[in-house]
């Protein structure tokens, strides 16, 4: 776990317990709007969003005594990106082994910055299947949308500039819960 | 990622390009059994299959690969082209060039013709097969299925049967191997062994039977009749008989997990007969499925971004 070069750490804003708290919180209001989770399905939107989402199934099966159905969904196909990128992003693989049709479907993501992501992860939702709805859940939204898209369950607002970032690190990829603030090196000078 | 701009031979790419490309394509191969097969990333994207051979499956599987990202696939042949009327290679590529299309897929039967092409246009060049030189994207397909069923590729021991000499599947093949790790034996009449083959690190056995029990994968290869201006074999029967393969053949291989493997079409009965289409390790037609996921990432490489 480490800040990427030419940024510096500005600010832990969540750490493994309030990470824990946070997912649960999430995960409480999920169920609470889904009334008791009939037709409830998570995908996650790799590569970190698919590690909270079966995180939360873990969650939700605690309280309803079942696990909901999971997915991954790799969004790199949808990109709208792609020409500006100098290199290729890997792609990843979609796994939704469940059919979607009549689900109550929460996109699970890290963060939510310009909406972009969101926007090529409902693309492919669509090209999968027609749940009966959609939802978005996001750690930590940060601001700066460039789409009219808004998260529905949001762990914790963090209102950032553009020179800063926020990166999210989960034990299961890097060995440790955390959520920092990074600042770019350049920035103040 | 690729560090070229183009897919001209498998000799060009690292190890590391290598399993990018079919990385890319087990995802790519995701979409592809989808009840809606198809993804918008190369959308507005143009793609041209200029085919100087004929061509049935990799002209098709192209196509749809490019479909299935949603570029835009133009198909160019031959036969109803101004080649007739005498236009060369560099000056056809370049007029559909100027047309505005982000890649070219180029089959024909001079060995070098992709490498031509790639140094005088601007566009990415896919090589589709050049005469004996190389059909990456058949290697890449042979790797993928392989790497598919068994898991790997490093340490597995792999023969190819047949014309060595004229098969661009075969050179493509062996180089792939390598860099993954396999070991590759050749199997062929001598006059079908290329000189000095062993120096590329393969090993060259007289027929099927002395290496079908040492193996795991056989890639058997067409006989290339159109090709050949002199018979390099006496007869079919011979032929058949120490580098076909047949059920009686494989009979002592039957319960254990032996790859089939052929680059299509298949002559049956001369180097395969027909009931080896049973058998359980053949994938010919996987091969077939797995060429358009391979494709697509290779598209997918070259023309996004």
């Amino acid at each position: 776990m480490e800040t990427p070069k030419h940024f510096r750490l500005k600010k832990v804003l969540l750490d493994g317990d309030s990470m824990e708290r946070t997912l649960n919180r999430m995960v409480h209001e999920i169920l609470e709007r889904s009334k008791g989770g009939k037709g409830l399905a998570l995908v996650g939107v790799r590569r970190r969003g698919d590690v909270l989402a079966r995180r939360m199934v873990e969650m939700i099966a605690k309280v309803l005594g079942k696990k909901v159905p999971m997915g991954v969904l790799d969004i790199t196909l949808y990109r709208d990106d792609l020409s500006l990128l100098t290199q290729h992003p890997k792609v990843g693989r979609t796994d939704i082994p469940f059919p979607l049709e009549g689900k109550r479907l929460v996109l699970v993501d890290d963060v939510i910055f310009t909406g972009r992501t969101t926007r090529a992860a409902l693309d492919a939702v669509m090209d999968l299947g027609r749940p009966q709805n959609v939802q978005l859940a996001v750690l930590v939204d940060r601001g700066h949308r460039e789409l009219p898209i808004q998260p529905d369950y949001v762990g914790k607002v963090v209102p950032t500039s553009l020179n800063e970032n926020v990166l999210v690190f989960l034990k299961e990829m890097d060995g440790e819960d955390q959520v920092v603030l990074v600042e770019k090196e350049d920035a103040e000078g | 990622m690729l560090k070229g701009r183009d897919l001209v031979a498998l000799a060009d790419l690292s190890k590391e390009e290598i399993l990018y490309l079919l990385d890319t394509a087990e995802s790519m191969k995701e979409v592809l059994t989808r009840d809606i097969k198809k993804v918008p990333t190369l959308r507005g994207k143009t793609v041209v299959n200029l085919f100087f051979e004929p061509s049935t499956r990799t002209r098709t599987s192209f196509e749809m690969a490019g479909k299935r990202l949603s570029a835009d696939v133009v198909n160019f042949s031959a036969a109803t082209s101004s080649l007739t009327k005498g236009e060369t290679l560099k000056d056809t590529a370049r007029n559909i060039e100027a047309m505005g299309v982000d890649a070219v897929v180029v089959r024909h039967k001079a060995s070098g013709a992709a490498r031509y092409l790639s140094r005088v246009l601007e566009a990415p060049v896919v090589n589709a097969g050049d005469g004996t030189h190389e059909h990456p994207t058949q290697g890449l397909l042979d790797l993928f299925t392989i790497r598919e069923v068994k898991g790997k590729i490093d340490g597995l021991r792999v023969a190819i049967v047949g014309d060595i000499t004229h098969s661009r599947v075969a050179r493509s093949d062996i180089h792939g191997l390598l860099k993954l790790g396999a070991q590759v034996v050749a199997v062929g009449p001598p006059t079908m062994m290329p000189p000095g083959i062993e120096s590329m690190g393969v090993s060259v056995a007289p027929s099927v039977d002395k290496v079908l029990e040492e193996v795991d994968v056989v890639i058997m290869l067409r006989i290339q009749l159109e090709r050949q201006s002199s018979p390099l074999f006496p007869s079919i029967r011979e032929y058949s008989k120490y580098f076909g393969l047949n059920i009686d053949k494989l009979r002592k291989r039957i319960d254990s997990d032996l790859l089939i493997m052929h680059p299509g079409p298949v002559n049956w009965g001369v180097e395969l007969s027909p009931e080896v289409s049973d058998y359980p390790g053949n994938v010919i037609l996987d091969q077939v499925t797995n060429g358009v996921a391979v494709r697509m990432a290779v598209l997918y490489a070259l023309i996004a971004g």
